[in-house]
């Protein structure tokens, strides 16, 4: 039950993205462009998603578990610290460069887009080095420790 | 500023955001999470038992989204005009940069401004600035 609404949260997204427009990167660029011919449209996605999903989370944040008896894992952290700002500003060049962000990115692999499978691998490939660094980063930490 | 009205698709763009949002709804509601897209394809590779599915469930839903929308209708072109170098590269700066952000454009942008979460208002003003910056230099510096 856990696994199939999951997977149709995943296909409802996926569906949203591509009646929004955000799984055409063309159209992406075009809203990223705002000193050349600005399509405001994907400023309408955010609006119509935060809309639904403010609700949405307001319901979720007053209960303990969800409807199908799970815990609610609402994020925590507070701080706003320089990986969340390095990290923030290197996503937003990495958009930008190509018009594509994780999710119109996987929509692109299942729409069977060239294009759009080199931008998966990559992203992939960047997230498991990402992995990387954090273990040896925490396998580093007690010996660092060990030093001072 | 110059708005592009012949490209402008209020309607469908706003009724695609919200059925994004009765996506995050369910996920939020039913499973009891952030529907964060970096997050739960990055966490892939945690490997952790009891963590695995649900993820694969929702990427493959996700995939499966073109598959779905083909049975009942024709797909928009999604239009890429950048070339595979800069595809590639865009690729793994995004996958190395959203999960050292904690987040990306459904993470952030979507769920934490729903929640008004500090940490994803700041990370959203923040790659959405460097992405008006990034294309800004790209088109009307370089001319690519």
């Amino acid at each position: 039950m856990v696994n199939i609404s999951a997977m149709l949260a995943g296909l409802i997204f996926g569906l949203g993205l591509i009646l929004a427009g955000m799984a055409d990167p063309a159209k992406v660029l075009a809203f990223l462009d705002i000193t050349g011919a600005w399509d405001p449209s994907l400023a309408l996605v955010m609006v119509g998603a935060i809309a639904v999903g403010s609700v949405a989370f307001a319901v979720a944040s007053r209960r303990n578990r969800s409807y199908l008896g799970l815990p609610i894992h609402l994020p925590t952290a507070r701080v706003i610290d320089k990986r969340l700002m390095l990290g923030s500003l290197a996503f937003g060049i990495g958009w930008g460069m190509a018009g594509i962000c994780p999710g119109p990115a996987l929509v692109l692999l299942g729409a069977g887009s060239s294009k759009g499978i080199v931008f998966v691998a990559a992203m992939l490939l960047g997230m498991g080095i990402f992995e990387i660094l954090e273990r040896s980063r925490l396998v580093d930490r007690p010996k660092m420790g060990g030093h001072i | 500023m110059l708005i592009d009205w012949s490209h402008f698709t209020p309607w469908s763009s706003l009724a695609g955001g919200m059925t994004i949002g009765i996506a995050v709804a369910v996920f939020a509601l039913l499973n009891g999470r952030i529907a964060g897209i970096s997050g739960i394809a990055g966490g892939l590779f945690r490997l952790q038992t009891g963590d695995i599915g649900w993820r694969i469930a929702f990427v493959a839903g996700l995939v499966a989204a073109p598959l779905v929308w083909q049975l009942f209708h024709s797909l928009p072109t999604f239009q890429i005009d950048t070339g595979y170098g800069i595809l590639a590269l865009a690729g793994l700066i995004v996958g190395i940069g959203t999960r050292y952000g904690s987040g990306c454009t459904s993470g952030h942008g979507v769920c934490g401004l729903s929640r008004l979460s500090p940490r994803s208002i700041i990370a959203t003003l923040v790659f959405m600035g460097t992405g008006f910056v990034t294309v800004y230099i790209m088109r009307h510096m370089l001319g690519g």
